[in-house]
């Protein structure tokens, strides 16, 4: 294992993709994340090895990476917001086509041209399919730079497990944030043994179809029943969560990304104040985290979900918990950034109000502004 | 006895879904003569787009890749980077790639990437039912041009081989018929030169092929012919556009 090296979140992903075998980049230039293309461009060509192009669009760079996917490479794209959008339709065809592809969203305020701030407005996007059609993507939720690598790592290695498109969801402030980061070793590419599906060039073999039109419904259904019985592997095998101060918590916090470190300093300072509050933090957002987060909804009194949106990762709570316990929602939208200090307030209301047997807490957006305020 | 004419090995022994008078069949077979004759079925992989060819991939017996509709310059772009000593070739339509993927062709053939592009024009979108094209010529009734294409209502026929002709990436622009047998023989010439052209590693070929239409159209396929060779032609003249290979 390497030294430690203090490096910016952008550039700690562009490392660990080229650490992962990553040799192939396509792009288009978009804030906050312009630090990941131009470190892949500069690396590749210090290398003298990979291929970079900044494309037209986000459009053709997700077809790009669709057909450098197709001819065997290890590839990345990456956007923000707006951009990701443009690249849904790529994305589902990655998809449906099982193509593997890591695929970076460093999230901003939204909707619309929103700004360059840091923002979690994409969860549903991202975690509910995006682009058209019955499909999932695999979305990995990193709130720390050496999360940020290790995630990045293993996002490649899913990506060709799986056959299937794998995303890295985070946001502006995580991606210019430096921290010290620690990097594997990295994978040796000619070891990695060559998939019996990719197209080379029908030497030695049949010539090989990758396609994603099925104008049979038998054969269209079975594919989707095929990703199906692929999206259940998945969510037996990568679900994943941190837990922090949960076991006598009566009130947990549930947020991922930033969100979650932002929510990490409130529960430090309640905590201090003699609160039994704990933090829920998933770490992969689909497959989402329900099962040990439904168990701790039987002893907690109470859940909030802090985001930087409106409420979206909200609703995949409630479906974990299953009223077992209330849940409120506490965020702030449009790039707008918390401090610990005023979700602490949430909290540390919050909990007095549950402790002295107040109902409807948080039922609504404006209710908790209002408690804040 | 001997035998003198065959199936290209570079076509699989499947009968195509391609209606009676379609141009679709001879470009297919002209295509695979190519990639048998210059010896490198083995390592060609083909992009075809959304459009009447969309099953090219049952038909060619190399690699294929179907592309989004319109987005095969790109899915080549990324194949051909990553395999630069394969051959790549993309078979697409008038609205495939003079429409929705007119950004994508533009900037492949201005990177100069080593590409080889068969456009097919026939003048309107067969797949989805007789909708005007970008190629639709003034008049020309559609399902969507009912009265006609009236230009200034509707646009006009876009010349897309002569906006790719101002890219600098690009070698070498033919356009040709496969409405009579000296313009097949021209057209397959012109095919293997836009191999060629990638296989010297000189930048981007593109061949557009003028193609009847008779089901969507509404004319018999001897009337179909003639509309490409007297009405087509007035607007997408046939001629070498550009060669500098």
């Amino acid at each position: 294992m390497a030294d430690k090296v203090l490096m910016r979140g952008t550039h700690v992903l562009g490392e660990a993709a080229i650490r992962a075998g990553c040799r192939a980049y396509f792009g288009y230039p978009i804030t906050p994340q312009n630090e990941l293309p131009e470190y892949m461009a500069a690396a590749f060509a210090k290398m003298k090895q990979g291929v970079f192009i900044q494309a037209e669009s986000e459009l053709a760079s997700i077809n790009m990476v669709m057909g450098a996917s197709i001819a065997g490479a290890r590839v990345m794209t990456s956007s923000s917001s707006p951009g990701i959008s443009l690249k849904q339709e790529g994305i589902s065809y990655l998809a449906g086509m099982e193509l593997p592809a890591v695929i970076v969203n460093m999230m901003r305020g939204g909707p619309g041209l929103g700004n360059i701030a840091p923002s979690q407005g994409d969860y549903f996007q991202a975690t509910k399919g995006g682009g058209h059609g019955d499909y999932r993507v695999i979305v990995l939720a990193p709130a720390y730079g050496q999360e940020i690598a290790d995630m990045t790592r293993s996002a490649f290695h899913l990506a060709d497990k799986f056959r299937t498109p794998v995303m890295i969801l985070g946001d502006g402030m995580m991606g210019q944030m430096m921290e010290p980061v620690e990097f594997p070793e990295p994978v040796d590419l000619s070891l990695r043994t060559k998939s019996d599906w990719i197209l080379d060039g029908a030497r030695n073999r049949p010539s090989r179809i990758i396609r994603s039109l099925w104008l049979d419904t038998a054969l269209e259904e079975e594919l989707n029943w095929k990703l199906v019985r692929k999206y259940e592997a998945i969510t037996r095998e990568i679900t994943d969560q941190e837990m922090y101060l949960v076991e006598d918590a009566e009130l947990i916090v549930v947020a991922y990304g930033t969100a979650a470190r932002i929510a990490k300093g409130g529960v430090h300072r309640v905590r201090e104040m003699g609160l039994k509050v704990g933090l829920y933090r998933p770490k992969t957002l689909w497959p989402f985290p329900s099962e040990p987060l439904a168990k701790l909804s039987r002893n907690a009194k109470h859940i909030v979900v802090f985001e930087m949106n409106t409420g979206q990762m909200v609703e995949d709570v409630r479906l974990a918990v299953e009223g077992r316990c209330a849940v409120s929602f506490y965020g702030r939208p449009g790039g707008v950034v918390s401090t610990p200090e005023e979700v602490a307030r949430v909290f540390s209301s919050t909990y007095h109000k549950v402790e002295s047997g107040e109902t409807g807490i948080g039922s609504s957006y404006q209710d908790e502004m209002r408690a804040v305020s | 006895m001997k035998k003198i004419f065959s199936r290209p090995a570079s076509l699989k022994d499947a009968q195509f879904h391609y209606c009676p008078g379609c141009g679709h069949s001879i470009i297919h077979r002209l295509v695979a003569e190519v990639i048998d004759e210059l010896g490198i079925r083995e390592r060609t992989i083909g992009v075809p787009p959304a459009g009447c060819a969309v099953l090219a991939y049952n038909y060619f017996d190399v690699d294929m890749a179907e592309a989004p509709h319109g987005r095969a310059a790109a899915v080549a772009t990324g194949i051909k980077r990553v395999l630069p000593d394969r051959v790549v070739f993309t078979y697409q339509g008038d609205g495939d790639i003079a429409a929705i993927g007119t950004a994508e062709t533009i900037h492949a053939a201005n990177r100069g990437e080593r590409v080889t592009s068969i456009f097919v024009n026939n003048a309107v979108y067969g797949m989805t039912g007789g909708q005007m094209a970008p190629t639709t010529v003034p008049g020309q009734v559609t399902t969507t041009s009912p009265g006609g294409r009236v230009p200034l209502r509707d646009g006009y026929p876009l010349d897309l081989s002569q906006m790719l002709a101002v890219a600098a990436g690009s070698v070498y622009i033919e356009r040709t018929t496969v409405s009579n047998p000296k313009g097949i023989i021209k057209t397959k010439k012109a095919i293997m030169k836009a191999f060629r052209v990638q296989l010297e590693n000189k930048g981007f070929a593109l061949v557009e092929i003028l193609s009847p239409c008779p089901t969507n159209w509404k004319m018999s396929p001897k009337d179909s012919v003639r509309w490409v060779e007297e009405e087509m032609t007035k607007f997408f003249p046939l001629k070498v556009i550009k060669d500098v290979a």
